[in-house]
């Protein structure tokens, strides 16, 4: 095992944590601001990632794919925030999962019946396409690697946002005290539809992003929603540091250790049984580091409340 | 307005002539499908134990389900192979024995339960929620890279277990079990609805709080039933595994574990007969709409929408013109 070898899974679980911090930032701002448990969020993932391979697949334009992404799992955002989401705010958790669950339905078997059963295929732009060689001699995908810069800007962006903006403060207040920011007269509604339509971008270009190396197909986001939920009870509800530190343990933690348990195993068993025991360890890896972080913090690293 | 006893006679005696009738018509395909609401309903009975009396919102009482069916998978290939199965310490011969699968199932989806329950009540609310949904995951992802079992072909087996004095084969013989299981089921639950660990178990979903003044304490509360939830589940998933003679990790799909709250929800939420309710009414859409339209699930989704936002309290809340037992 090279060290090369091991520089390269890093950055694999780097692209991949980013990529989860994506959908996990925008799930914890909905947990924190709203209080809300949004299954469908993982559909809002899918419906960005159709919109941009139907775009792509009309124009050949990448970049006007990543918008369309943008802005149809916006707009699928808005919709849903409006029709539905917004009567559940009150409800009880149990209504909460069973909508949202109603939603996921809605959305997969409606894409299925507008795009059919078959998955799409995005590509790697031109530009950003083949390897590069980075200092050490490590051939890596470029698009993988521009992954990992797209999203290390956004979480240096969401940080701004919510740190240094007024609507970062609406937000921050309305995870505290909604009828007190209420009270002092900022329009909840518009700011929960605000919010719930920025989790839902976030969502879609993750979708997009993550559709040019995967296929384009329908139940895509549920995988990534439910990492992206172990993600946020390992970082804590509602705080955007927590899913960013989460996220980058959960893509080290199921990458590397795909790769290195089963090669650990072999150390001391026969090679067959080691690479049994191996993958079926690493396949619940991030699961037992979910209960590790449990069974120390029950609200998570960053968590503020229960 | 109908009081809920005579609506869950009612139900429970339609499923039965359902499939007697099935038997008169000669319609084995139907008792079939009554047999599935059957094991369905028994599956959310125990996750009713949980949800409706306890409050948990547990999205991940699929993996009960599908630990129930290995149980079954397991011991029936290791019987069907004539290869002892190997547990380290010792090795025990497979079984074709439908008694000694269901004591397997349900102890080890009780152990499991006992588990997750374990960590996942050390928090609550959305927390739980999510928790149980990623442990639910964890033993997804473990059966389908678990390739001694099958992976993600899932395990077939050729002739359904065999219970002492019943001819299983015979489609009517083996619904009757799974019948009678549900009936076990629905009284475990009725039984427990009422006794004082039940009230304990729904005032602590009320209030902890006042629970824990009086000197209870909620989260063991909640652990005794979540690990007897999960048991009853399992026993249905073993059910399940000899109705298709067939295991696979489709069974431990999240999905399956919100299907199961939908079924729950359909017939009303903490309901004795909710779930026999939610799982015929389930199991006929699934047929119905199923051959109309190969997308049904989208008009299930907005049925379910509905139900949510403006008829609370399920099918069985509209018949009896209350909102439930609690809201």
């Amino acid at each position: 095992m090279s060290a090369i070898l091991i520089a390269e899974q890093v950055l694999n679980g780097l692209q991949f944590g980013v990529m989860l911090f994506l959908m996990a930032a925008g799930l914890t701002l909905i947990f924190g601001v709203m209080g809300l448990i949004n299954l469908a969020h993982g559909a809002l993932y899918m419906t960005g990632a159709f919109a941009a391979a139907a775009v792509s697949a009309a124009t050949g334009s990448f970049l006007l794919a990543l918008i369309a992404a943008l802005a149809a799992a916006a707009l699928a955002g808005v919709l849903i925030e409006l029709l539905v989401i917004r009567r559940l705010y009150a409800a009880p958790h149990l209504d909460q999962v069973l909508a949202t669950f109603a939603l996921i339905l809605i959305f997969s078997e409606g894409t299925r019946w507008v795009f059919g059963s078959f998955p799409l295929y995005l590509d790697v732009p031109e530009m950003l396409s083949g390897p590069v060689t980075l200092p050490g001699g490590i051939q890596y995908p470029l698009y993988r690697l521009a992954l990992i810069g797209i999203g290390l800007a956004i979480a240096v962006g969401l940080w701004w946002l919510t740190t240094r903006t007024r609507l970062g403060i609406r937000i921050r207040a309305g995870e505290n005290d909604r009828e007190m920011i209420a009270a002092l007269g900022v329009d909840i509604s518009r700011l929960y539809t605000l919010v719930f339509a920025l989790g839902a971008a976030l969502a879609g270009l993750a979708g997009a992003l993550v559709g040019a190396i995967q296929s384009v197909q329908v139940g895509m986001g549920e995988p990534v929603l439910i990492l992206a939920f172990v993600v946020i009870v390992i970082g804590g509800i509602g705080s955007i540091r927590g899913a960013f530190i989460g996220a980058l343990l959960v893509g080290l933690t199921d990458t590397l250790g795909g790769i290195f348990l089963p090669a650990l195993f072999a150390l001391v068993m026969a090679p067959d049984a080691a690479a049994q025991a191996g993958s079926a360890l690493a396949s619940m890896a991030i699961y037992i580091l979910m209960g590790i972080v449990l069974v120390w913090r029950p609200s998570g690293l960053f968590g503020a409340r229960a | 307005m109908i009081p809920e006893r005579a609506i869950t006679l009612a139900v429970m005696a339609g499923l039965l002539g359902v499939a007697l009738w099935a038997v008169v018509a000669d319609a084995p395909f139907t008792i079939t499908l009554a047999t599935r609401a059957a094991i369905l309903a028994l599956a959310a009975v125990g996750l009713n134990i949980a949800l409706g009396i306890g409050g948990l919102v547990s999205l991940g009482h699929a993996a009960f389900f599908g630990i129930g069916g290995y149980a079954m998978g397991i011991l029936a290939s290791h019987a069907q192979s004539y290869t002892p199965l190997d547990l380290g310490l010792m090795t025990v011969e497979g079984t074709k024995s439908m008694p000694v699968i269901w004591l397997v199932a349900v102890l080890a989806a009780a152990l499991a339960a006992l588990l997750i329950g374990a960590l996942s009540l050390r928090t609550s609310g959305v927390y739980f929620i999510m928790i149980t949904l990623a442990f639910g995951q964890m033993f997804y992802y473990f059966a389908i890279s678990w390739s001694a079992y099958g992976g993600e072909d899932g395990l077939s087996i050729y002739v359904r277990n065999g219970f002492p004095g019943l001819d299983t084969l015979d489609p009517i013989q083996f619904f009757g079990l799974c019948f009678a299981a549900l009936c076990v089921g629905m009284a475990i639950f009725a039984r427990l609805r009422g006794s004082p660990f039940g009230l304990a178990l729904n005032a602590a979903r009320q209030s902890p709080a006042r629970v824990a003044a009086v000197g209870l304490r909620p989260v063991r509360l909640r652990l005794v039933a979540f690990v007897i939830s999960g048991a009853i589940t399992g026993l249905a998933g073993a059910l399940f595994a000899d109705l298709n003679r067939f295991v696979s990790p489709t069974m431990l799909s999240w999905h399956l574990s919100g299907e199961l709250i939908v079924l729950i929800v359909i017939g009303g939420v903490g309901r004795l007969a909710g779930p026999v309710v939610g799982a015929c009414l389930f199991v006929a859409l699934e047929h119905w709409l199923g051959g109309l339209t190969e997308y049904w699930q989208v008009w299930l989704g907005a049925a379910l929408l509905g139900i949510v936002l403006f008829a609370r309290g399920g099918v069985i809340g509209l018949l009896t013109g209350k909102a439930g037992p609690h809201v």
